[in-house]
């Protein structure tokens, strides 16, 4: 089974944020933010086209500053929110926004003329999510469940829940917490977890990870240094609802189970630098997705911690006709925690990485050097999960 | 007298021939010497001195066996002139003349003993004679006597016949007499405490009156035995329930009882019973011992104590026991094994009781005197009931405590390591204190060598004691085989080693990471020590196990190359975790330096930031520490002659070109391409990558993390144009003076090269320093 070669596209301008567009199921579509000092940014919207391999790009111009984070609403595939760098001549702040693309680049709306690229259209500010008294916005973070109306902010020390009222046209600061400790505390990152009906957040601040209840604003469980150095990224396993994982300048993706604290529940170091992203494929969570600034992409296969770990159970179903074919494999059971794939097409640091929406067995990377890869899962895995 | 008698002259001889007596009796001569030769042993050839070589068959030989006078005479007369011939005929007469006077004087000589011997013989005769009167005179008188005697015999007939029959009723009438006093003697006996004599007595009417007990007078003999043979074995058993009297006389109860016919079973239950108690008090006393209390005797103490009393006490017993009972048969014997287990148990279980207490101590020989002495006193008792298994149960207390002493060695040796590294880190906090320059880590690992290793030979010496020829059960098929191989050298050496190693490798997982629980000096120690094993040491005492404790087992054993490999596994993980340790330091300094600082209002840059400063000297620290204990390594070869000059121009003009496009505003993608073509010609930094074991590598892999952390901290943060000027002049400034300490000095150019790539990037008005300022303010700094 021969896999699909990756897919390139470059943008012209650095690039950190990326982000599926969470609300569309039918089409593979990612959203990337550009930085970029010297010129107007950019969000490009890429369609991906998995029969025939080709990518469909639009670009939206973003003229408030440069994009360090972006994610988009749950409920309406039009809204997105970008955390950006306001340019000012002394001070760099970093801000909040939603926005709502253009009504032609909605998906769905087949007379948006394809050959969009040429014309850039702007997007339309719903709303300031106002954090200038609460400092940088490090990551805006939606309800994953919800119908779009309830948004975390994090503002360095800060996390701030929004009620988007009036179709998103205003954002009411509905109760916030703030992290006091020595020192200066701040955010780096946060995810809403999927469980829980929604009332579980969890953000990550220098080395710890710390989860939150979203109805009083009040702390859960803390993981005292989670990581030796700082953590980047954490992400929830979206069938087991106390799993979590985590990645961060060790080098390291470590496995917790929010019951206990103490220990991981699992930990890999595959990497050779700073991890800075992790995700779990939202279909079957035992496909975990790493980036990190050693310019790699590692997909992993961790079985033994996910919500099906003994494989596929019709095997004795399907073995009559394979057991010709692949003797060995019934002496691999049961399968074992592993590297499935090491992505190398990347050759600056890779900040961001994430799986379509749409195809459970696609994802896309995103390294600072403006290029965006398109993978999928190895086939041969793809088929001994499926069958 | 018949000597002078035989002949006066030499010639005259019996048989004298009147023809040529010169020929003639030299002929004669010879024949009756010769004659007396043969009588007297002698051969021809040997007392004729003739010379050798002479044909013996030459009849012309005066002295050969085959001289012919004939042809002697004729060659005479042939060859010889006429003086010759006359000399010889006198030379001849005087030879002749000799051999006669000899003759004379043998025959002298001889005749005096025939005359003697002809005496004796006839004196001889005379007294055959008389002795022949004498025995006639004997044959008569023995006539006579057998006659009388026959006659005698004849008369005292039926006198002796009469006489027999009395003595049997004489023996008879005694048995009776001895039968109708028994009840009264059996009494006296009893009372006397005779109960032996009065038990022999019993054992001797017994049978008779068993016979005759149909007779009434016998009867009441028997019945009055009866009533004084139970009184008497009611007696003994009162003495033999009393006890107390010690062990031999209640044997000699027992046998006496089980004479008087009483029930063996029910005896042999009772002994065993008084047995116990006996035993069961040596036993506490034992265990008094044991409590906890008074001040418990040593342990060779205790075990010859137990020995002597307990042991001994088994012994006894189950000898006197053997001997009394041996009629009972295996159920009797089954019984006895069944005691002495059980009692044996309980021993044993005191017995390891107190060699637990010992398990703390330090002194082996001690213990290994005393399980010698426990051993071998079981062996007399296990020889003598093979059935209850003491002896084997004995050599399984032994063994376990072989194992236990040396798990407990094993203890020791990692308490003793971590000791070890106790020390290590005194030392290593203690100069710091003083202010003195670097606290000599050689001379660190060599102590710690050297004590590990000695403590290795102590214990080694330690558990060897066990294997003592002297000692009673070393030559148990344990102590031959598994304990030497699968204990001391599996269980004790690679134990040991495994577990320093695991020791070594848990500093690398220890989650306090960010502060550095351990010093990073430690790690570079151990790492350099495990580093060491590989080499040497590991091989060196398995050797030694090896020799000291010839292993005879076949069971297989970890090969030297695994431990290696395990060794060398953990000094590379060691030392890898020591670059990232101190790669984190600096890389900590450097993220803190640049996360801190205002990039967009910063001032024009005058000077290297203090914070540069302080990396390079940690690094130089570093580099001397590291070099304390691993060889330099490789560099490329251009760093050598590259001088700091030509570097620093050739760096300076790169960076000029690399971002030169960035300020010019024709196109974005410039930028990309650049670096992006750039890469595709340099390799693929691994910054967290295994390093060898030299100073280069472990250098080049701290200021690899370091570089990328600047790196990656230079791109979250956006820059104004002397925020930029000021990164220029840090990044030079590390370019001067970290390319020393590299592999490849080509790597910290690229890596150098992308921060103020970077940091042109993040920068909204990039507009670089001149070079030559870059280089004097480097310079004055």
């Amino acid at each position: 089974m021969e896999d699909d070669a990756p897919v390139i596209y470059g943008l012209e301008f650095q690039a950190r944020a990326l982000t599926p567009q969470t609300a569309e199921t039918d089409a593979i579509r990612f959203l990337v933010g550009t930085q970029s000092l010297k010129y107007d940014n950019q969000i490009h919207i890429i369609d991906f086209d998995d029969e025939n391999n080709i990518i469909n790009k639009n670009v939206l111009l973003h003229q408030v500053g440069e994009i360090w984070h972006i994610s988009t609403s749950p409920a309406d595939r039009g809204v997105l929110a970008t955390c950006y760098n306001k340019p000012s001549d002394s001070k760099v702040l970093t801000c909040a926004a939603v926005w709502r693309m253009p009504k032609e680049l909605e998906p769905g709306s087949h007379e948006s003329p394809d050959d969009s690229s040429s014309t850039a259209h702007s997007l339309e500010l719903l709303c300031h999510l106002d954090d200038t008294a609460h400092g940088s916005t490090a990551c805006v973070t939606w309800e994953p469940t919800g119908d779009g109306k309830k948004v975390i902010s994090l503002a360095d020390n800060h996390i701030l829940l929004w009620d988007l009222q009036e179709s998103s046209g205003q954002a009411v600061l509905a109760s916030s917490a703030s992290l006091e400790g020595k020192g200066q505390l701040k955010f780096t990152s946060g995810r809403w977890s999927p469980h829980h009906t929604g009332t579980q957040v969890a953000t990550a601040n220098d080395t710890a990870i710390r989860g939150w209840d979203a109805r009083s604003m009040s702390q859960i469980y803390c993981i005292e240094n989670a990581h030796g150095q700082l953590v980047r990224d954490l992400d929830f396993n979206p069938n087991k609802q106390y799993y979590l994982a985590s990645c961060g300048d060790d080098c390291k993706v470590k496995f917790w189970d929010t019951r206990n604290v103490t220990e991981p529940v699992k930990t890999l170091e595959e990497h050779s630098h700073w991890v800075w992203s992790i995700r779990y494929n939202h279909s079957h969570d035992q496909l975990v997705l790493t980036g990190s600034s050693d310019s790699r992409v590692i997909l992993s296969n961790m079985v033994s911690i996910s919500s099906e770990p003994f494989g596929h159970l019709v095997d004795d179903d399907d073995l009559s006709d394979q057991e010709e074919r692949h003797p060995e494999e019934k002496s691999q059971e049961p399968p074992r925690d592993s590297v499935i794939a090491t992505y190398e097409e990347h050759e600056d640091s890779v900040y961001a990485v994430d799986w379509s929406s749409a195809d459970p067995w696609l994802f896309a990377s995103l390294s600072y050097d403006g290029r965006l890869v398109i993978n999928r899962v190895p086939r041969a895995l793809k088929y001994h999960i499926l069958l | 007298m018949a000597a002078g008698a035989a002949g006066p002259g030499p010639g005259s001889g019996p048989g004298d021939s009147p023809e040529g007596p010169e020929a003639e009796a030299p002929e004669r001569r010879r024949k009756a010497h010769g004659m007396l030769k043969i009588y007297y042993g002698l051969s021809e050839g040997e007392t004729a001195g003739r010379p050798p070589g002479s044909d013996p068959l030459d009849p012309t030989d005066l002295n050969g066996a085959h001289f012919d006078p004939e042809v002697y005479l004729d060659k005479l007369r042939r060859e010889c002139p006429l003086a010759q011939l006359m000399d010889s005929e006198t030379d001849m007469v005087r030879q002749i003349r000799a051999l006669d006077s000899d003759m004379q004087t043998l025959v002298y000589e001889n005749y005096n003993k025939f005359i003697s011997a002809t005496d004796t013989i006839r004196k001889m005769k005379n007294d055959f004679r008389k002795m022949e009167d004498e025995m006639d005179r004997l044959a008569t008188n023995m006539a006579v006597i057998t006659d009388f005697s026959a006659r005698i015999s004849a008369t005292l007939q039926d006198r002796h016949e009469r006489i027999t029959k009395l003595a049997g009723v004489h023996a008879l009438l005694r048995k009776l007499q001895f039968l109708f006093e028994l009840p009264s003697c059996l009494t006296k006996c009893v009372e006397l405490g005779a109960y032996g004599q009065a038990v022999r007595y019993q054992g001797r009417a017994r049978a008779v009156l068993q016979q005759y007990q149909h007779l009434p007078s016998f009867r009441a003999i028997q019945d009055d035995c009866q009533v004084i043979t139970a009184r008497l074995a009611q007696q003994l058993r009162q003495r033999f329930r009393e006890g107390g009297s010690g062990a031999p006389e209640q044997a000699e109860c027992v046998e006496l009882l089980l004479a008087l016919g009483e029930p063996a079973e029910e005896l042999c239950a009772e002994f065993l019973e008084h047995a116990r108690g006996r035993l069961e008090a040596e036993l506490r006393s034992l265990e008094a011992e044991l409590g906890p209390s008074p001040p418990a005797p040593d342990v060779l103490e205790f075990t010859d104590h137990g020995g002597s009393g307990f042991v001994g006490g088994l012994c006894q017993v189950a000898s006197a026991y053997q001997e009394l009972f041996a009629a009972q048969g295996p159920a009797g014997a089954e019984k006895l094994a069944a005691f002495a287990r059980e009692l044996g148990g309980r021993y044993f279980a005191l017995v390891e009781r107190r060699l637990a207490q010992e398990q703390g101590s330090g002194d082996n020989s001690l213990l290994v005197r005393a399980l010698d002495r426990f051993h071998r006193r079981l062996r007399a008792p296990g020889a003598l009931l093979a059935a209850a298994g003491l002896a084997e149960a004995a050599t399984e207390i032994v063994e376990r405590v072989a194992r236990e002493r040396l798990g407990h060695h094993l203890q020791g040796l990692r308490a003793a390591f971590l000791g070890c590294l106790t020390d290590v880190r005194q030392a290593l906090a203690a100069p710091r204190l003083a202010g003195k320059e670097g606290p000599g880590l050689a001379e660190l690992l060599a102590n710690v060598a050297s004590s590990i290793l000695s403590h290795i030979k102590a214990s080694l010496a330690a558990v060897h004691l066990f294997t003592a020829k002297e000692v009673s059960f070393s030559n148990k098929p344990y102590f031959r085989g598994e304990f030497c191989s699968q204990g001391v050298r599996e269980g004790l050496i690679v134990g040991f080693i495994r577990s320093m190693c695991q020791t070594a490798q848990s500093f690398c997982d220890s989650p306090g990471e960010k502060g550095g629980a351990t010093p990073p000096a430690l790690l570079l120690l151990l790492s350099r020590l495990c580093l060491d094993y590989e080499t040497a040491t590991i091989s060196y005492i398995l050797t030694l196990t090896d020799e000291q404790f010839l292993v005879q087992d076949q069971s297989p054993v970890t090969p030297v190359s695994t431990l290696c490999a395990e060794a060398r596994e953990t000094a590379r993980r060691l030392l890898t975790h020591y670059v990232k340790v101190q790669g984190l330091v600096i890389s900590q300094m450097l993220r803190k330096s640049v996360e801190t600082r205002d990039w967009l209002s910063t001032l024009e840059p005058r000077n290297v930031r203090a914070v540069m400063k302080r990396v390079v000297e940690d690094t130089t620290a570093i580099d001397v520490q590291v070099g304390l204990l691993y060889e330099e390594g490789v560099r490329k070869a251009q760093s050598s002659d590259s001088s700091k000059r030509t570097f620093s121009v050739y760096s300076s003009s790169r960076q000029q070109g690399r971002y030169a496009p960035s300020y010019t505003p024709s196109a974005p993608m410039d930028t990309n391409l650049l670096s992006n073509i750039q890469k595709l010609f340099s390799e693929r930094i691994d910054v967290f990558s295994p390093v060898e074991f030299n100073k280069v590598s472990v250098l080049t892999g701290i200021i690899k993390i370091s570089l990328k952390t600047l790196l990656e901290c230079v791109r979250l943060r956006t820059f104004g144009r002397f925020g930029l000027q000021q990164v220029q002049v840090d990044c030079h400034f590390l370019q001067l003076y970290l390319w020393r300490f590299v592999a490849d000095e080509e790597l910290v150019h690229l890596l150098l090269d992308e921060v103020v790539a970077s940091a042109a990037l993040r920068c909204p008005d990039p507009v670089p320093m001149e070079p030559s300022v870059v280089e004097v303010i480097c310079e004055r700094g």
